[in-house]
């Protein structure tokens, strides 16, 4: 003790030490900043200028600058337009289902059981997998012959059943079926995400507002909505925020259960991205300024993300 | 089951609680609840269960219809997945029967000797399976290291813009695989890292970077600075506290954020179709294009399959406690 106190040592090694902290400081940081420099800015700032001209990565050119005219073709492209409508109903959809059916879930299992830990950990286990597994095992479920879905919903003949991915009902085609059969794969696999944050917004409600509502003799229902939901409500917000930007990059799925078929039902709009930059004629050009519009509508749904996540982590 | 337990404060035993415990109604709907969450997780388990037993069915029960729930086990899903096998002359097929009946084969030979073929090598597969390892694994140790270097960084130190920085770094997250892909593709294939090992593994020390400082930061702001800062006072340098106090303290954290950043580098798909083709392809895209040669091959897809299933499901288990801090970046801690 009698060292820290004496003044002229104590000075000399806390300046000592405080540069060797800044070093370290540095020393500690730059590595992460600078990979994340490289392999993500650099790259994103190479793919601007990319998108001014019209490049492709298999013509042997080198890139020729035609200014916005790449924007001009896809904001004027009215399939691209259909493709964005698609993302967007799918993103809709599916967020919607998740978070009603997380936040039921949320409620059913608010009361512990005997038993609830385990049950909760296995409603947890899709969130868990990868997509491609869990894109291939429901193209089996799926088969309209040999699949479980269509046996356990009672369709025994195969010519009368629906052919879920192939958006077909009984030989009729069925616009959206194949969409609609995706976005069920989608909510199956997240919907144990929504249930999991409403689940920690509910066990932070105090009790306490519970206890005053019931002095003053308030019904259940007038507690779910003056209570329970305004409580919860910016746990279900984040989820549905996360949940919309994860369903406008959604590609894994979607390739692998339908690859954008049939036809184009369900060409997502990563999807026709990826086809654009990787397959065919490589128009990387064209692709890198269609990545730019797709990355501002998610950096605007992320600004949002992240400006809730740091208030909650400002009140926690 | 005790994570879900210890999950917020301990709440004080109330009167309502007593209530709930005897009035029958309130019981009846307590027993009616938990009957519906029991079936909603064995509907939501459905899938996962097929997909198991699909794994040691033969190719006729397989696309049988309606699908056979009782059925003969077999592994010769996990033979087809992990052997090239070729068509045996019917000579090597008696030597190989005889030495089958006296034991000299194994198990993998026997089952190929079942429809008349012998085993001549491992499948791709297997580099595939190998790829996805090394990957994963030195991606996973590196963005640990470096994401546990920051996170103590941004924990302890004032850092000028610190919140700019963090914000930038999750934001780097955020971006979708595809878009990040391009120029990607050409940087890679300019500098002769396309489809190769250390490519692979530093695009997902990369891309893991951002959550595990994240991560990593939340558990290391929860350990009292006060230990560091007697053990500075006591004459350790910086380093040493760091390494002798923070670090063992911070063990929980680390194996979280290891296994969290194992399972996405394993579970990858996206940036592993686009930026390999045969050197570092690893698992995910080849179990996908399986699909496409041939016959389809469901047996051996879903033994492929429950070998990714298998992992995800234990460490889910283990993880339990940790899932909702893992799946917000830290940010949710409870």
């Amino acid at each position: 003790m009698a060292q820290v106190t004496a003044p002229p040592r104590a000075g000399g090694q806390a300046q000592r030490r405080h540069l060797s902290d800044r070093a370290l400081m540095h020393l500690f940081i730059w590595p992460t900043l600078i990979l994340l420099i490289a392999v993500n800015v650099f790259p994103l700032f190479y793919s601007l200028y990319l998108s001014f001209t019209n490049y492709s990565a298999i013509a042997g050119k080198p890139p020729v600058w035609i200014a916005f005219k790449n924007f001009s073709n896809i904001l004027n492209d009215e399939q691209l337009w259909q493709y964005f409508a698609t993302t967007g109903r799918y993103a809709l959809l599916s967020v919607s289902l998740q978070t009603v059916l997380g936040f039921s879930l949320a409620m059913l299992i608010r009361q512990k059981f005997r038993g609830s830990g385990l049950v909760t950990t296995l409603i947890l286990v899709p969130m868990m997998l990868s997509p491609v597994v869990v894109g291939l095992f429901w193209k089996l479920m799926y088969d309209p012959s040999f699949g479980f879905v269509n046996f356990l919903l009672g369709f025994s003949n195969p010519s009368l059943a629906p052919e879920w991915l192939g958006s077909r009902w009984a030989g009729e085609p069925v616009p959206g079926l194949a969409l609609l059969s995706v976005v069920i794969v989608d909510v199956w696999m997240w919907s144990p995400f929504v249930m999991l944050l409403v689940l920690s917004g509910l066990n932070a409600i105090p009790d306490y507002l519970y206890e005053a509502a019931a002095i003053d003799r308030a019904s259940s229902w007038v507690q779910f909505w003056r209570i329970t939901l305004p409580q919860v409500a910016p746990l279900l917000l984040i989820a549905g925020l996360f949940r919309t930007i994860e369903a406008v990059k959604s590609f894994d799925l979607v390739m692998v259960m339908t690859g954008g078929g049939p036809g184009d039902q369900t060409e997502l709009i990563a999807v026709n991205l990826y086809r654009q930059a990787f397959q065919g004629q490589f128009q990387t050009g064209r692709a890198s300024a269609l990545a730019y519009i797709i990355l501002i509508i998610i950096i605007a749904v992320s600004n949002l993300y992240i400006k809730y996540l740091n208030q909650i982590r400002g009140e926690g | 089951m005790a994570a879900f337990e210890e999950i917020g404060p301990r709440v004080p035993v109330v009167e309502s609680t007593r209530v709930d415990k005897v009035n029958p109604r309130a019981r009846l709907f307590g027993a009616i609840r938990a009957t519906l969450v029991v079936i909603v997780a064995i509907v939501a388990l459905i899938p996962v269960l097929v997909m198991g037993i699909t794994a040691f069915k033969i190719r006729a029960d397989v696309v049988a219809s309606p699908p056979k729930i009782l059925f003969d086990p077999t592994l010769e899903g996990f033979v087809y997945l992990l052997t090239e096998r070729a068509l045996a002359s019917q000579a090597r097929l008696q030597e190989l029967q005889q030495q089958a009946q006296t034991g000299e084969v194994g198990l993998f030979e026997r089952i190929a000797l079942q429809s008349g073929q012998e085993i001549t090598g491992p499948s791709d597969y297997v580099f595939r399976l190998r790829n996805s390892l090394i990957i994963a694994g030195l991606s996973t140790i590196a963005s640990v290291v470096l994401g546990l270097f920051s996170a103590y960084a941004f924990s302890r130190f004032n850092i000028a813009g610190k919140n700019d920085l963090l914000f930038f770094i999750l934001s780097t997250r955020m971006l979708p695989a595809v878009v990040v892909t391009i120029p990607l593709f050409l940087m890679y294939r300019q500098l002769g890292l396309h489809d190769t090992h250390f490519g692979m593994i530093l695009l997902y020390t990369v891309f893991n970077l951002s959550f595990s400082v994240w991560l990593l930061k939340g558990f290391i702001d929860e350990i009292p600075r006060e230990y560091e800062e007697a053990a500075l006072v006591d004459g350790y340098t910086r380093w040493q506290a760091f390494y002798k106090i923070v670090l063992p303290q911070a063990v929980t954290g680390i194996a979280a954020t290891t296994v969290f950043c194992l399972i996405f580098a394993w579970n990858e798909y996206a940036f592993a179709l686009m930026l390999t083709s045969e050197e570092a392809r690893t698992a995910p895209p080849s179990i996908a294009t399986m699909l496409g040669r041939g016959g389809i091959e469901w047996s051996a897809i879903a033994a492929g399959t429950l070998g990714f299933l298998i992992p995800v499901v234990i460490i889910t288990f283990a993880l339990r406690r940790y899932l909702l801090r893992g799946i917000t970046f830290g940010a949710i801690r409870r």
